[in-house]
C-alpha cells in the first residue's frame, strides 16, 4: 500500500495453457483502468512485484479434466499462494474461480451446470458483502448486471463449509432476478444457495463466476463489471478514489 | 537401399483399386502421364486425395473464374489460406468460410466440432489472431428425432470447440426444411486481424530451408477424409465414422498462441495449416505456390500409433497440425516456442529446387510426384449443364389459384414459431459470444459486430443464404444472397468490404446440379461486381446428395463490413416510444418462395422476389447515410417472413424493453398477403426521432427516385403491435392487433418447445 498518486500499480494476470480471458483482463487493467498488466507464464514461480494477481478465465488444459484441476499444479501456485498468505489480492474469474477451488484457497468444489450445457448469457447478481477489497465501491445489495460464460459454475459446499460462509459474510455474491430477488429461476447453474461468488475468510482471496471484464467499458452499455476492477485498485492504492 | 525412384515398390494397379481410390479411368492415364510411369500405392493415394473434387475444385474452378476479386482494398485474393482486406490502420481483416457438411452427417459433434478447428487455422496460419466465428447451419424439419439430434451434436460440437479455445461465435443463420434431412449444411465463417504487414503466406520459397512439422501426432484417423468428402452418401454411410476426424480445441490454442509468437519473433518463410488430405496437400501447395519442391522424410513425423506407413501418414487428417517452412538456423527458435507451448514439434525435410514432391522413410523414397502435378495439374471438368425439365413447373404458380391470406393474425404467430425465423436464443446462449470483449452486438440482430481496440473502428459480419430462392431461380438466388448479408451489414452501419462464399451443391455429374451451380455464380458475381464487392476467398462443397437426392443449392455468402465510428453501430430493435418508422424500399407482390408459401401453403414454388440491384444499391447508400448522420435509432432488413414478421422483430428482440408500434400500410393494388408476408427484397425498416423527420425526408428527396420511402407509424410503449391496413377503396379498413408479449412467447420459446427442452430448467 502507500503507492504514490501517479505510480501505476502492477496487476499479474496468469497465463496458462489454455487461459482465453487473460487478454480481456490485460485489457480492463491497462487500457481501462490506465495501470500495468503484466501476463505471467505459469512456468514462473514468482509473482515479485506484482500488486495484485488475476486468475483469468478460460480452459485452462482444455478442461478435459475436472475444470482447474490440473492448473493447480503450475508452478506458479506455490508463489500466488505464499502471495496470498502474507495478504495480496488474488481474484479468480470463471476458470480462474475453478482453479482456486482446486488449489484449496476458496472451499467447496464446482459441478456441471445442471441443464449440462455451456451457458453464455448475462446474468443479475446481487452484492451480498460490499465490504471487501473487490465490492467496497458497491452498495451492500446492489444489483449488478454481469455475463457468464460456463459450462461449470454449478458451485457446492458441504453443509458445513455453506454454513460457515454464510455465517462470516464470504458469500459476495449471489445470483439473482433483476429486482434482486435470489429465487431458483433466477439461479442460471444450480449452484448451492445461488453462490455466484465467495470471499476466503481472510478476504484477500475472491472467486467470481460471471465476467467483470467484458462489462467494464462504455461501448457494452454495461459497465457494472467496472465496479470490481474500481474497488480492487482503489484498495490497492489506499485511497477512497481511483488516482491515476 | 539405393535412392532411385526405380526401386519404388513394384505394384499391380489394378482398375478396382483405381475405382476404389475415386480416380476415374481418364484421371489415371493423366497419372500415368505425369510421372512417365506407373504410381506405386502411395503415389496413388497421394493423387487420390488431392485430385478428389473437395482439394483440387475439379468440377468449380473453371466457373469460380467469374467472380471479381479484386479491389483496391485486397490485400489477398483466393488461392490462399484465406482472403483478407484492409481495413485501415495498418491492419488487415483475415476471413474465409468452409464446409464441413459429410462429416457432420455421419458424427454431428465431432464433424462440426473439427469445421471450426480448420476454419480457424486457415486464418492463424495467415498470421491473425481469431477474433469471430459465425456458421449457416441447414437441417431437416424438428419433428423428426434424427434432425433433433444432428442439430443438438452439431450446435454443442460447434460450442465445445470455439469456446475452449476463446473465439467468439458471434452470429450466423440456421434454416430448416426436410431436403436438407439426409444431408444437413455446417459452414464455418472465421476472422481474425492481423497487421497488414506481417501477414503470413502458405510459402516455401528457397531451397535448403527447413520444413517443420508441428502440433498432434500423426494417427490413422481421418484417412481419405477428403475423398469421403467428395461423394455422395448412400444408407451405408453410418460405416463411414472412421473416417471422421476428431477434436482437441486445447491443442488448437497452444498452436494459436504458438503461431501468433513466430509472427511475433519473424521466424517463419512459410506457414501452411493440415487440413483436407494433411501433410500431402499442405507441401504439395506451399511447394506448388512457390514452383520449389519439397523433399520430406515421413520416419521423422510425429506418430500416434506404431507401424504406419507411408501411405498413412501422407494421407491422415489427424487435426491440429500445421507445416511451417523456416531458413536455417531459425529451426532451433521454432522448436524452442513450441517447447515453451508444449506442442509436438519436428523438423522433416527441405525445400528443394527441383519442383518434386519427394517422400522417403529413412534413406528409402517412396514417392516422388512434380509437386505442380498434383496440385495446379489436377484435371479441370467444364461439366455439362442444362437447366431441369422440372424448373418451370417449379416457377409456376397460379397467384389466382392461391387463396389470399384470411387470418393475418393467426399468420403471423405462425410465421414466429417457425424455426427457420423463431429466435436461436437456444443455439447461441451455448456459443461464448463475449469472449475477447470485441463484440458490441451479440448474436440476435441482423449482423454481429465487433470492435477493433484501439481503432475507434467496428467490423459487421453476416452470413446468409437462401436455398428456396436459388432451388427456383439459382441466378436470382445467389445474387439476393448476396443481396440481404450486404443489406443485413449496412443496418449494421458498415459499408460491405469483402465477402467469402460457402457453395454447397450436389452432385455435379448431373447437368442440373452443374447449371444451378453455373447460374447460382453468375447471379452471385454480378451482384458483387454491382455492390463493388470483391470475393478473397471461399470454399466449394460437392456431392451433397443422399440416395439420389440433391440438397437444394445453397450458396451461403459471408459478408464483412466496416464501420468507420462506434457510435454508427446500429441494432434493428425499436429503442424509444414516439420514434418514427420508416420504411425504405418498396413492397411488390412477391409471393414467390417465400417463408408464408411454405408454412402457410405448404408449398415451395414460383419465382422468387425479384432482385434490382441498382434499387438495392440505393437503399444501402440510404440508409448507411442516415445511419452516419447519426439520425438511425434502429434499422432491420425485411426478409424471411416479410414487412410483418419485420415489424413484430423489431418490437420483441429489444434485450430489456420489448416496445410497441402503431402501423398503417396501404394495400394499393397489392395482394393482402403480399403486403403483409412478402419478401420483396432492398426493404430496410428504420426508426429515427420524430424531430429529425423534416431533415430525414429532405435527405431522402435528395437520392431521387431510387429510394422509395413511406412512413408505416409509430413505436409506442404499449404491449401491442397494431396494423390498420387501407384497402383501395377508403372504407375497406382492416384492424389486427397482437400483445407483444405473445409475439415474444411464440418468437422466443418455439425452437426449445419443438426440441422438447422444458424451458423452466
Amino acid at each position: 500500500m502507500g503507492k504514490k498518486r501517479h505510480d501505476p500499480l502492477n496487476i499479474g494476470i496468469i497465463v496458462f495453457p489454455g487461459s482465453n480471458c487473460d487478454r480481456d483482463c490485460a485489457h480492463v487493467v491497462s487500457e481501462v483502468m490506465g495501470h500495468a498488466a503484466h501476463l505471467i507464464w505459469h512456468q514462473e514461480r514468482t509473482v515479485q512485484g506484482m500488486d495484485a494477481i488475476i486468475l483469468p478465465g478460460g480452459f485452462s488444459y482444455g478442461d478435459y479434466l475436472r475444470t482447474g484441476s490440473i492448473a493447480r499444479f503450475s508452478p506458479i501456485m506455490e508463489a500466488i499462494l505464499e502471495f496470498s498468505n502474507q495478504g495480496g489480492l488474488v481474484l479468480g474469474i470463471c476458470n480462474g474461480f475453478q482453479i482456486l477451488l482446486e488449489a484449496g484457497f476458496l472451499p467447496g468444489a464446482m459441478l456441471r451446470n445442471t441443464d449440462l450445457s455451456f451457458i453464455c448469457e448475462d446474468t443479475y447478481v446481487r452484492v451480498e458483502n460490499a465490504a471487501t477489497p473487490f465490492t467496497h465501491t458497491c452498495k451492500p445489495g446492489q444489483i449488478l448486471k454481469l455475463p457468464i460464460a460456463h459450462a461449470e459454475g454449478n458451485y457446492y459446499a458441504d453443509p458445513v463449509t455453506l454454513s460457515a460462509l454464510q455465517a462470516t459474510a464470504q458469500i459476495v455474491f449471489r445470483y439473482c432476478d433483476k429486482d434482486g430477488h435470489a429465487t431458483t429461476t433466477s439461479n442460471p447453474n444450480g449452484s448451492i444457495d445461488n453462490i455466484a461468488g465467495i470471499r476466503n475468510a481472510q478476504g484477500n482471496v475472491l472467486g467470481i463466476m460471471p465476467h467483470p471484464e467484458r462489462c467494464a467499458e462504455e461501448i457494452f452499455r454495461n459497465q457494472n463489471g467496472h465496479l470490481i476492477f474500481e474497488s480492487m485498485l482503489i484498495s490497492l492504492l489506499g485511497k477512497t478514489s481511483l488516482a491515476v | 537401399m539405393t535412392q532411385d525412384t526405380a526401386a519404388l515398390p513394384p505394384l499391380n494397379i489394378s482398375p478396382e483399386l483405381i475405382q476404389q481410390h475415386g480416380l476415374s479411368e481418364e484421371e489415371y492415364q493423366q497419372i500415368l502421364k505425369h510421372l512417365g510411369r506407373e504410381p506405386n500405392l502411395t503415389e496413388l493415394g497421394v493423387f487420390s486425395v488431392m485430385w478428389s473434387e473437395h482439394c483440387s475444385y475439379k468440377s468449380s474452378r473453371v466457373h469460380l473464374k467469374r467472380f471479381p476479386t479484386e479491389g483496391p482494398q485486397v490485400v489477398q485474393g483466393p488461392g490462399e489460406n484465406a482472403g483478407a482486406v484492409d481495413i485501415g490502420d495498418g491492419l488487415a481483416a483475415v476471413f474465409k468460410m468452409e464446409s464441413h457438411n459429410h462429416p457432420s452427417f455421419i458424427e454431428p459433434f465431432q464433424g462440426a466440432a473439427t469445421g471450426v478447428g480448420g476454419i480457424l487455422r486457415d486464418i492463424f496460419t495467415m498470421g491473425a489472431r481469431p477474433i469471430a466465428l459465425l456458421n449457416s447451419l441447414r437441417f431437416g424439419e424438428l419433428d423428426s428425432s434424427q434432425n433433433q439430434h444432428l442439430l443438438k451434436g452439431v450446435v454443442s460440437g460447434i460450442s465445445w470447440y470455439g469456446n475452449c479455445i476463446g473465439v467468439p461465435t458471434i452470429g450466423g443463420e440456421i434454416t430448416f426444411n426436410d431436403i436438407y434431412s439426409k444431408n444437413p449444411l455446417v459452414n464455418v465463417f472465421c476472422l481474425g486481424i492481423v497487421k497488414k504487414d506481417c501477414l503470413l503466406r502458405g510459402l516455401a520459397k528457397g531451397e535448403g530451408n527447413q520444413v517443420l512439422y508441428i502440433g498432434a501426432k500423426t494417427g490413422r484417423d481421418g484417412i481419405h477424409g477428403a475423398t469421403m468428402a467428395s461423394g455422395s452418401f448412400d444408407d451405408a454411410s453410418e460405416k463411414k465414422r472412421p473416417n471422421v476426424q476428431v477434436g482437441d480445441p486445447f491443442l488448437e490454442k497452444l498452436l494459436l498462441e504458438a503461431c501468433l509468437e513466430f509472427l511475433e519473433q519473424d521466424l517463419l518463410v512459410g506457414i501452411q495449416d493440415m487440413g483436407a488430405a494433411g501433410l500431402t496437400s499442405s507441401s504439395c501447395e506451399m511447394a506448388s505456390r512457390s514452383g520449389t519442391g519439397i523433399e520430406l522424410d515421413v520416419a521423422k513425423v510425429p506418430r500416434r500409433e506404431p507401424n504406419m506407413t507411408p501411405y498413412e501418414i501422407l494421407l491422415s487428417e489427424s487435426q491440429e497440425r500445421m507445416l511451417l517452412v523456416a531458413q536455417p538456423g531459425k529451426e532451433e527458435a521454432v522448436l524452442g516456442v513450441c517447447r515453451k507451448w508444449g506442442i509436438d514439434a519436428a523438423v522433416v525435410g527441405k525445400v528443394t529446387d527441383d519442383g518434386l514432391l519427394r517422400i522417403r522413410e529413412g534413406d528409402q523414397i517412396v514417392a516422388e510426384i512434380p509437386a505442380n502435378a498434383i496440385a495446379e495439374g489436377a484435371p479441370r471438368y467444364e461439366r455439362p449443364s442444362a437447366p431441369p425439365q422440372y424448373q418451370e413447373l417449379l416457377q409456376a404458380l397460379n397467384l389466382d389459384m392461391l387463396p389470399d391470406v384470411k387470418d393475418a393474425t393467426d399468420a403471423l404467430l405462425q410465421l414466429l414459431g417457425s424455426p427457420t425465423i423463431s429466435s436461436k436464443r437456444w443455439v447461441y446462449r451455448q456459443y461464448d459470444y463475449m469472449v475477447g470483449t470485441n463484440t458490441v452486438v451479440c448474436p440476435g440482430s441482423d449482423a454481429g459486430v465487433v470492435r477493433l481496440k484501439g481503432t475507434g473502428k467496428a467490423l459487421a459480419i453476416t452470413t446468409d443464404g437462401n436455398s428456396r430462392y436459388c432451388l427456383l431461380h439459382p441466378y436470382m438466388g445467389g445474387g439476393l444472397a448476396v443481396a440481404e448479408a450486404a443489406r443485413n451489414v449496412v443496418c449494421s452501419g458498415a459499408k460491405p468490404v469483402g465477402v467469402t462464399d460457402c457453395l454447397n451443391f450436389g452432385n455435379p455429374e448431373r447437368p442440373d446440379i452443374m447449371w444451378q451451380f453455373i447460374m447460382a455464380i453468375e447471379g452471385i458475381a454480378d451482384a458483387c461486381r454491382a455492390f463493388d464487392v470483391p470475393v478473397v476467398s471461399g470454399n466449394v462443397s460437392l456431392y451433397n446428395e443422399t440416395n439420389g437426392l440433391s440438397i437444394y443449392p445453397t450458396p451461403i455468402i459471408g459478408m464483412v463490413g466496416l464501420i468507420e465510428r462506434e457510435d454508427h453501430i446500429t441494432t434493428q430493435w425499436f429503442k424509444q416510444s414516439g420514434d418514427i418508422i420508416l420504411l425504405i424500399g418498396e413492397t411488390r407482390e412477391d409471393i414467390g418462395g417465400t417463408e408464408y408459401l411454405k408454412v402457410l401453403h405448404s408449398r415451395e414454388q414460383g419465382m422468387p422476389p425479384w432482385l434490382d440491384v441498382e434499387r438495392e444499391q440505393a437503399v444501402h447508400h440510404c440508409v448507411l447515410t442516415l445511419i452516419q448522420k447519426g439520425w438511425v435509432e434502429s434499422a432491420h432488413d425485411c426478409s424471411e417472413g416479410g414487412l410483418l414478421v419485420t415489424l413484430a422483430e423489431c418490437c420483441l428482440t429489444h434485450p430489456s424493453t420489448p416496445l410497441g408500434a402503431k402501423i398503417t400500410l396501404s394495400q394499393e393494388r397489392l395482394r393482402f398477403d403480399a403486403l403483409l408476408f412478402g419478401e420483396s427484397p432492398s426493404r430496410i425498416v428504420i426508426t429515427i426521432k420524430e424531430d429529425n423527420f423534416t431533415q430525414v425526408k429532405q435527405c431522402i428527396q435528395d437520392m431521387g427516385s431510387k429510394v422509395p420511402m413511406s412512413v408505416l407509424g409509430q413505436v409506442t410503449d404499449t404491449n401491442q403491435l397494431t396494423v390498420t391496413v387501407q384497402g383501395e377503396h377508403s372504407q375497406n379498413v382492416r384492424h389486427m392487433s397482437w400483445p407483444v408479449t405473445e409475439l415474444a412467447d411464440r418468437w422466443h420459446n418455439s425452437l426449445e418447445q419443438q426440441l422438447g427442452i422444458d424451458q423452466s430448467s
